[in-house]
């Protein structure tokens, strides 16, 4: 056996991963791995707790995406307790999920992703950061600190708590939205949709058109791809709908949350704590092999746009039309992740900006009456990186008996661990390397926002 | 070049992180120009192994300041943790999971192995599947607080914890001066009207929306505990309100105690038991009271349930 490089941490990912690349006496890439290195046990701590409680508890999951967890929570509760939330506590609680989806991606984009882009991916590692940024292009930092920032204190003011959320609460919301608040966040919102707009325009310039040929070949893999759909129209949907999987060929089947179990399984490899969900109702097992896989399927922002017939708002809808007649559906190419991102961000913008015109979005009656019971609940909705599942069943007190939870992160685990072999069978041929081929190895995984 | 900084994070969820972003525009020239982050795998790419991985022990660069989120689950987190103390000068604790054990404690509530082997064998999971243990970093225990296992300089709570006392301490370190942090409780910061005893006996589960005049300022609302809700203003220490009230009342809904005990060593189960009675309030009529512990669970303060006698005798 020849040598391993470990690359880790995997930095500027919002978990904890490393990367081993196992390289033969020749100096060719053996075999690669993304070990996923924490486990917390979230789906059985949550057992005997208070059912109403847990949306406040399973937020801490992620403190990136807390409010994914915590409106699947809940609506797994509202399951649980078989409550329909009033029409306004479900406006508002869509209306603070898409809000949160607009300062992640912005996150993610800038913060986490920019550096390679905009510094280089063979950049010296002590500048290819935020920090690198900053200095090489203070304008534009100065701008997308501010957003994210305004973003982010949006919610803060609203609902209390943008990072581990309370204000989303079993039958809908724990208090209405008055019109000055309206007002307000109205107009943060056009100032984000603007903003928006303007990212897209500077990412399809500077980045896209620019890393065209790193694009086309990067962590490149043939996957399927989940995601979630508006059950009338087959519209792009990230709050509720149903779910649509996708082949690699593009045919497609979609069901309703409630059966996921049907549609999805989970693997479990000896060498990471997370779980790898697949397709299990394709039949075809589950296999790695990045040039033929067998179960896989991607989620997160690439899938999301693959699935969708269309977008539901127009700036995003034209962004779309343009992403395919370049690129088709499905899309494949890993780095393009990005791309999708921005356009959910203007999508997400768009959207809220509909949620609070919408005339009852003021209206007092924010939540259904609620008794706690046996049942059983799940709750979907889509998390910047991918589809969440969260599934209860509750006891006569209407606390926790068991919970099952897929979460998004998880989907794509068996997806990078491909686009990691190929990104570094591909790059790295006869024992040489160095620190900007390992860091490209690394852009494969950034991607999937991790 | 500003002062050399560190930052790691153990079982953590991002929040933390996520927190001091939030500080917002004033983070900018204190991370380009007070601060020289020299190791912070969140933001930055620099590897314990060496920048193309082929180093054989962990390696992380001197700094004065270190800040640390999370909790210690698992080896590598204790081998992290280690390091940073070693290599850092001032060693801060960030987060209730950091300081407290914060909510990944809630499983030193119970056996740790057979739950992990549940998590294994849930209803979509391949059948036959175990615990991996593979090239992934072995569990301790249960659940640590950091100062459990190294000294820590100070301890900053909350979940997420303020961006303004985050800022606040990481300015006053660079100023040379002890920082400004409250000592207070919840309630002692809270606006809410307070009539006094009243007739509540029990508390009620969150299950129906808290009474007020929506548009109207939380000082015109009535104490949540005294309108019935279980609400953990007075055992847990203050800090979190950033436009004038505690952020979960703001919300309208009541505190579950993230930024752990008002003392640092006290014991939110205790001290909320002598809160309820102190009010007349049974203390029988709260469903989950080990949950009181959600936040605080570390430092032993949560440990498995007994088994009962009925089980030992089948």
């Amino acid at each position: 056996m020849g040598t391993v490089l470990n690359i880790a941490p995997v930095s500027r990912i919002e978990g904890h991963a490393k990367i081993a690349i196992h390289l033969n006496d020749a100096g060719n890439v053996e075999d690669a791995f993304l070990h996923i290195q924490s486990l917390r046990g979230f789906e059985k701590f949550i057992e005997g707790r208070p059912a109403e409680e847990v949306p406040r508890i399973v937020n801490r999951i992620c403190g990136i995406c807390p409010w994914m967890h915590h409106l699947a929570s809940n609506k797994a509760v509202d399951g649980c307790f078989g409550v329909t939330p009033t029409p306004t506590g479900h406006k508002l609680r869509e209306m603070c999920q898409v809000m949160a989806h607009i300062n992640d991606k912005i996150l993610h984009f800038f913060f986490l992703a920019a550096p390679d882009f905009v510094l280089g991916p063979d950049a010296d590692y002590a500048v290819r950061n935020v920090i690198g940024v900053v200095k090489a292009a203070p304008e534009l930092a100065t701008k997308v600190v501010k957003m994210r920032q305004l973003g982010q204190m949006m919610l803060d003011k609203f609902a209390g708590k943008a990072i581990h959320p309370i204000a989303g609460v079993v039958g809908g919301f724990a208090k209405p939205m008055v019109e000055a608040e309206r007002q307000e966040l109205l107009e943060g919102s056009r100032t984000l949709l603007d903003f928006a707009c303007y990212a897209l325009d500077f990412a399809k310039t500077n980045v896209f058109a620019k890393y065209m040929d790193t694009i086309g070949s990067l962590g490149v893999i043939k996957t399927g791809f989940l995601g979630t759909v508006d059950r009338a129209d087959g519209s792009f949907r990230i709050y509720d709908g149903r779910q649509r999987l996708m082949k690699a060929d593009g045919s497609y089947v979609d069901f309703e949350g409630a059966d996921y179990a049907e549609y999805l399984g989970e693997h479990v490899e000896p060498w990471a704590y997370s779980k790898m969900p697949y397709a299990k109702s394709w039949g075809e097992g589950f296999n790695l092999d990045y040039e033929n896989p067998k179960g896989i399927y991607r989620a997160n922002t690439l899938a999301r746009i693959n699935v969708c017939d269309q977008m539901s708002t127009p700036k995003a809808q034209a962004a779309l039309e343009e992403f395919r007649a370049a690129f088709g559906r499905p899309a494949q190419a890993t780095l393009l992740y990005h791309y999708a991102r921005l356009i959910e961000l203007v999508y997400a913008c768009e959207r809220t900006i509909e949620l609070l015109e919408w005339e009852g979005i003021t209206d007092p009656n924010v939540r259904a009456r609620v008794e706690p019971r046996a049942g059983r609940g799940v709750g979907i909705v889509e998390a910047p990186r991918g589809t969440l599942i969260h599934d209860y069943t509750t006891d006569d007190n209407g606390c926790i008996k068991s919970a099952n939870l897929i979460v998004g992160t998880t989907h794509n685990i068996a997806p990078m661990n491909m686009s990691v072999k190929q990104a570094a069978t591909s790059l790295i041929k006869g024992g040489v390397y160095n620190q900007g081929l390992l860091n490209q190895v690394e852009m494969a995984v950034r991607a999937y926002d991790p | 070049m500003g002062v050399p900084t560190a930052l790691e994070w153990l079982g953590s969820c991002a929040g933390c992180e996520i927190a001091i972003l939030n500080i917002g525009e004033a983070l900018v020239p204190i991370i380009t120009e007070a601060l020289d982050i020299v190791h912070a795998p969140v933001l930055m790419d620099h590897k314990y192994f060496g920048q193309c991985g082929e180093g054989v022990t962990m390696e992380i660069p001197e700094a004065t300041v270190g800040i640390v989120t999370g909790g210690v689950g698992n080896h590598e987190h204790v081998e992290v943790l280690e390091e940073m103390r070693k290599k850092c000068k001032v060693l801060i604790a960030l987060g209730t999971c950091a300081t407290h054990g914060g909510i990944p404690a809630l499983m030193n509530g119970q056996d740790r192995k057979t739950s992990w082997e549940g998590i294994y064998q849930t209803l979509t999971t391949d059948p036959g599947a175990t615990v991996p243990t593979v090239e992934v970093p072995a569990p301790l225990d249960r659940i640590y607080a950091c100062d459990e296992k190294v000294k820590i300089d100070m301890q900053l709570p909350g979940c997420p914890p303020n961006p303004a006392l985050i800022a606040e301490v990481i300015v006053s370190l660079l100023e040379g001066r002890p920082p400004v942090l409250p000592g207070k409780s919840v309630c002692d910061t809270c606006p809410t009207k307070r009539e006094g005893k009243g007739a509540v006996t029990t508390v009620k589960r969150f299950i129906t929306n808290a009474e007020f005049t929506p548009g109207e300022p939380i000082s015109e609302m009535r104490c949540l505990l005294e309108q019935g809700y279980m609400c953990m203003g007075p055992v847990t220490a203050a800090g979190c309100a950033k436009l004038g009230a505690p952020s979960c009342i703001s919300a309208r809904v009541p505190c579950r105690g993230c930024f752990g005990p008002v003392r640092k060593d006290g014991n939110q189960l205790l001290d909320m038991m002598n809160a309820l009675a102190s009010n007349g309030i049974d203390f029988n009529s709260v469903v989950d009271r080990r949950s009181i512990l959600r936040f605080s669970g570390a430092h032993g303060m949560l440990r498995p349930v007994k088994k009962r006698i009925e089980e030992e005798e089948s």
